[in-house]
């Protein structure tokens, strides 16, 4: 199997903060990891260290076989990680003054000098994926949190990307409007996409992820098979978690 | 004796052909520094927002001295005190163009700083993310969003450096209140012709204003 990322003892701090404790993390190619875990514990940091948009102090990090050394260094390395792993926030982050399909032709064209004929055609066929082909004239602004967050997928997948990370994507939807793009993300994962999820959608978690991660305080304090984690943690912080996000 | 003050219609149209010779001149130094202002507002702005000190610091240290010493000032430093140090005369034109130039830049300067600023930190993490570089990420998502931003105080400016423009009498650039003193000096109407001066200044302010209101609409509408 090949390991898509690789983290070996990484530490993060933020000033005397320590965010992220001593992480070994291998995700395998087309493996689904969610992570999960209270707000604050680190968990967004570690994705976020993925694709360099956090440093780290110490440790190693290699994804898809490029290393990353400690304080963003190997700059090289970086430009060919962000290439190749497409992120989705929990912001959505489209760019407000380019249409819904400019989004997503944008970093094609840039990038891989994409022509724009066969960017365009890209961008159509992946709006139409993820089920709004016919609002690919639009502005951000006029679309739902549902739809813009589909297309913010749209735009990351728009690069071929070989690993998706998704930083709480549903987290700032309304709760009619998760269920669409849950759908998307269990659609990509049934396609074989590598994913490594940030979420509080334990329903998700359990039915679509390959390995479910429990972070406390910027530590991995338990993993495995989603069934295995939620019906039988065996660490006492999981159980206290997982009783408190289950319980409603 | 009975005081009797009339404004003289006549006394005021008559001034206006010779005092309209002044607007090319207020229009070539508002327009021409504010364009070279702006060049150096968006060079000194990122400049000023830079992470390395020693580029920072030079542009902040402009920004401060243009913005805190009196416009007036810095043409007569300009125009009377550069040619000592230059050692050759320096025309009013040059000077006028300069001085605005100078002086704008560094208020463009700090609306380019804040515009950039307030472009949410988010928009350069998604560039980044789809692996535009940092340059690719700045000119292609912040910059256009933060430019919308700018257009009403980059309006404002260009109000006052037209305005500006009127202390430049004093190095006898020939704009419109120049021309308004030398008509005065000849016919003793200064009433009527600092009234039509005025009308004057208005009608270039309000037409720009005009134009812009219209700018920032058609900008506006697609975000």
């Amino acid at each position: 199997m090949t390991q898509i990322v690789k983290m070996k003892g990484m530490n993060k701090y933020f000033g005397k903060l320590h965010v992220l404790k001593d992480i070994d993390l291998t995700v395998e190619k087309g493996e689904v990891v969610v992570i999960i875990g209270a707000s604050g514990s680190g968990k967004s940091t570690l994705i976020r260290c993925v694709n360099g948009l956090e440093e780290f102090e110490s440790g190693t990090l290699e994804v898809d076989g490029h290393p990353l050394a400690p304080k963003s260094g190997n700059p090289k390395s970086l430009a060919e990680i962000r290439k190749e792993v497409g992120m989705v926030f929990q912001q959505f982050n489209l760019f407000p003054h380019l249409t819904v399909k400019k989004n997503i032709m944008l970093a094609p064209q840039k990038v891989k000098s994409t022509s724009q004929t066969v960017a365009n055609a890209t961008a159509e066929r992946l709006l139409n994926r993820v089920g709004i082909g016919n609002q690919a004239d639009k502005y951000p602004s006029q679309l739902s949190g549902g739809q813009q967050q589909r297309v913010a997928i749209a735009r990351a997948l728009a690069m071929e990307p070989r690993l998706m990370l998704f930083d709480e994507p549903t987290s700032a939807l309304d709760p009619e409007m998760i269920g669409e793009v849950l759908d998307v993300m269990r659609e990509l994962a049934k396609e074989g996409m590598t994913m490594m999820v940030v979420t509080h959608e334990m329903g998700f978690a359990r039915e679509v992820a390959d390995r479910v991660i429990y972070i406390h305080e910027g530590a991995i304090v338990e993993q495995g098979k989603p069934d295995d984690v939620f019906d039988n943690p065996q660490n006492e912080r999981t159980q206290a978690f997982l009783s408190r996000v289950l319980a409603h | 004796m009975e005081f009797q003050f009339q404004f003289d219609w006549q006394a005021a149209i008559d001034s206006i052909p010779f005092l309209i010779k002044g607007i090319p001149y207020t229009l070539l130094i508002s327009f021409g520094g504010l364009l070279i202002g702006f060049a150096l507002g968006i060079v000194f702005g990122l400049l000023s927002i830079n992470k390395k000190w020693f580029l920072r610091w030079p542009a902040t240290a402009y920004i401060e001295i243009f913005r805190g010493t009196p416009i007036l000032v810095q043409v007569l430093f300009i125009f009377y005190g550069l040619p000592d140090l230059i050692g050759g005369p320096i025309d009013p034109l040059t000077a006028g163009i300069a001085a605005i130039a100078l002086n704008s830049g560094a208020y463009i300067s700090e609306v380019v700083r804040g515009g950039v600023q307030s472009i949410d930190k988010g928009q350069t993490e998604a560039g980044l993310s789809l692996g535009l570089s940092r340059t690719q990420t700045f000119w292609s998502v912040v910059w256009p969003q933060a430019f919308r931003r700018m257009i009403p105080p980059l309006g404002n400016q260009a109000i006052v450096s037209i305005k500006d423009t009127s202390l430049f009498s004093v190095i006898g650039v020939g704009e419109l209140v120049r021309q308004g003193q030398i008509y005065i000096a000849n016919t003793f109407t200064a009433f009527e012709v600092y009234f039509v001066v005025a009308i004057l200044y208005l009608a270039i302010t309000l037409s720009l204003s005009l134009i812009l209101r219209f700018v920032e609409r058609r900008g506006l509408a697609s975000v």
